[in-house]
């Protein structure tokens, strides 16, 4: 019995460790594409931006020694978030504000960004990857003492559970309590009247995408706990934040927040093959287990998940949280 | 350049100087021709009445005035300042507040937050400590226990009223009025007149509206009648005869 709790607790903890990776690379997007409708194909090369930025910042911390070297991370934030922000800000003052409305033209104008950036910081940097080392304090993880297994909660995955949640947090009194805030809500909902009320919003579009870039900076500081960076670093990503964002229901935060956990559990529950191991007391199910185990992997998980995905957006289109009312046609 | 809020209180009793002044507007829907060398002119603490049948234009006329469309020629003047270039938020700041047809509440905002929105046609915009005055209230005391609600879940009386108090938090110097009776329950429409009236008296402020109601029509010093995309005729509203409001009322 206690075994299977600690087999819960680690399941949640693993899915709920996933779901925020998913959704701190989806926040920003769900402010793009969920709030002002934008497509951005360049999302992911923008989280690419904040994971370079948070490497070059580990290198001017490390040369500066060892206290400053422990605390980069911190300051890696601000920076990927003011860098992706700034690009952000010149593609969408440069190249999207033109096509407002057009997403056709939206989608291929940000792929030929994400391409443009791609290639830049292969030549410009590096086309191999380069690794970013988590400071000490990140490394190793929570032991928790049980009776036979040992288990391990690794501390980067505790601080990106605890930054995606500052994030969200952030994003929510930004929206709801801010005046920035009350006039991106306005515009989104309603661009004409907005202007006739006196609001900038040509200024509340750059600063909406600014935002919502500067988030995937964040993301990309999140993931370089994870993994080497490289310039493709994002396209592992984008079809994930799009996905996050569909099924949870464009123009829904709160749907983002439940979509990424879900996808995040479930996820984890396919790859880690704890729905084999559930079932295979039982002599009746041999063929389902068999079917189970042959997705206990996190490739194959993904297939299942976006089969059951798609099989879902057939039931309900508009995802999770769909817009109703009148409300529905902005 | 001269203030004009300052000029304004000045004369608020004599209206003779131009707040708007419109010359041989042509505006085009692609290829059709709507608006056709349309000329009109209101003066401070006037209350302007713009009256014909549906589809004559008056709708494309106030939004060429507010800017959401591009005339193809003519000019539009706001105290005496050229504004054809302008964009739809600064015409706002510049003194026009705007009460569209069918409202425009915004829907997923509170009504106190729609309200806050109204400010922003004032130079400091929203701020963190801002508080609703309490004319708005008197003018219409049904949002004061509303202002919590989301803007889309009021009803059609309640959230016209809204969008009048929303552009009256912006002190306008021009109102402009598209229709606020229209689809409404009459003891509101009386309601609505009532503020309308009571907000002229007080404040002094300009008023354009496009009205079908006759009642709320013989409130206006002046009346513009359109036919076809043109003023056809115009006059004090005094002397509207029983001929033109059978031509130009849809009553």
């Amino acid at each position: 019995m206690v075994d299977f709790i600690v087999q819960l607790l680690i399941g949640a903890f693993n899915g709920i460790s996933i779901g925020s990776v998913l959704l701190i690379s989806a926040l920003g997007l769900a402010i793009v594409f969920g709030l002002m409708g934008v497509i951005n194909l360049a999302h992911g090369e923008l989280m690419m931006l904040g994971a370079y930025t948070t490497f070059f910042v580990q290198n001017i911390f490390n040369a500066l020694g060892d206290p400053w070297a422990q605390v980069y991370t911190i300051a890696a934030i601000p920076a990927a978030f003011l860098v992706a922000a700034l690009v952000g800000l010149i593609l969408e003052r440069g190249v999207i504000r033109f096509l407002y409305g057009r997403p056709l033209e939206t989608l291929l104008a940000t792929w030929g960004v994400s391409l443009i950036l791609r290639q830049l910081v292969r030549t410009t940097i590096s086309a191999r990857n380069v690794d970013v080392t988590a400071p000490a304090w990140l490394r190793g993880g929570l032991q928790i003492p049980t009776g036979n297994i040992p288990i391990q909660l690794p501390y980067a995955r505790m601080f990106i559970i605890v930054l995606t949640i500052a994030c969200v947090v952030g994003v929510y009194f930004f929206l709801n309590a801010s005046s920035w805030g009350l006039r991106i809500r306005s515009v989104t909902q309603n661009r004409e009247m907005s202007a006739c009320l006196g609001i900038p919003t040509a200024t509340v579009d750059a600063l909406t995408f600014a935002i919502g870039s500067g988030l995937a900076g964040i993301a990309g500081c999140a993931i370089t706990l994870l993994g080497s960076v490289g310039p493709n670093t994002g396209q592992n990503y984008i079809i994930d934040t799009f996905m996050v964002v569909v099924v949870g229901g464009v123009g829904n935060l709160f749907g983002s927040i439940v979509s990424a956990m879900v996808i995040g559990i479930v996820t984890y529950l396919i790859g880690s093959g704890t729905f084999a191991v559930l079932l295979s007391p039982m002599d009746s199910m041999q063929p389902v287990v068999a079917f189970f185990e042959f997705f206990a992997s996190s490739s194959m998980a993904k297939v299942m998940v976006f089969a059951l995905i798609i099989g879902f957006l057939q039931i309900k289109p508009a995802g999770i949280f769909p817009q109703k009312g009148r409300t529905a046609e902005l | 350049m001269t203030n004009p809020t300052l000029e304004k209180k000045a004369d608020t009793n004599r209206p003779s100087r131009p707040i708007l002044n419109v010359s041989g507007l042509n505006v085009f829907y692609g290829e059709s021709h709507i608006l056709r060398n349309v000329d009109m002119s209101i003066r401070t603490g006037e209350m302007v009445c713009l009256i014909g049948r549906n589809g004559v234009g008056k709708t494309t006329l106030l939004k060429t005035i507010m800017g959401l469309l591009k005339p193809r020629s003519g000019s539009l003047q706001l105290f005496e300042q050229d504004i054809v270039k302008k964009s739809p938020d600064q015409r706002a700041r510049m003194g026009i507040g705007y009460v569209p047809q069918g409202r425009e509440v915004i829907p997923r905002v509170t009504v106190r937050e729609n309200l806050l929105l109204g400010l922003e046609a004032r130079p400091k915009g929203i701020t963190k400590r801002n508080e609703i005055p309490d004319e708005i209230f008197e003018l219409f005391p049904v949002l004061r226990t509303m202002l919590h609600r989301m803007g889309g879940d009021l009803s059609g009386g309640q959230q016209q009223q809204l969008a009048i108090a929303r552009a009256l938090m912006g002190k306008p110097q021009l109102l402009v009025l598209d229709e606020p009776t229209e689809g409404i329950q009459p003891s509101i429409i009386l309601e609505i007149e009532a503020a309308v009236k009571g907000i002229i008296a007080n404040t002094g402020i300009s008023v354009l509206l496009v009205e079908q109601h006759l009642h709320f029509v013989r409130q206006a010093d002046r009346y513009y009648a359109m036919q076809k995309g043109g003023i056809v005729a115009s006059g004090d509203t005094q002397d509207l005869s029983q001929e033109v409001i059978q031509k130009f009322l849809a009553v």
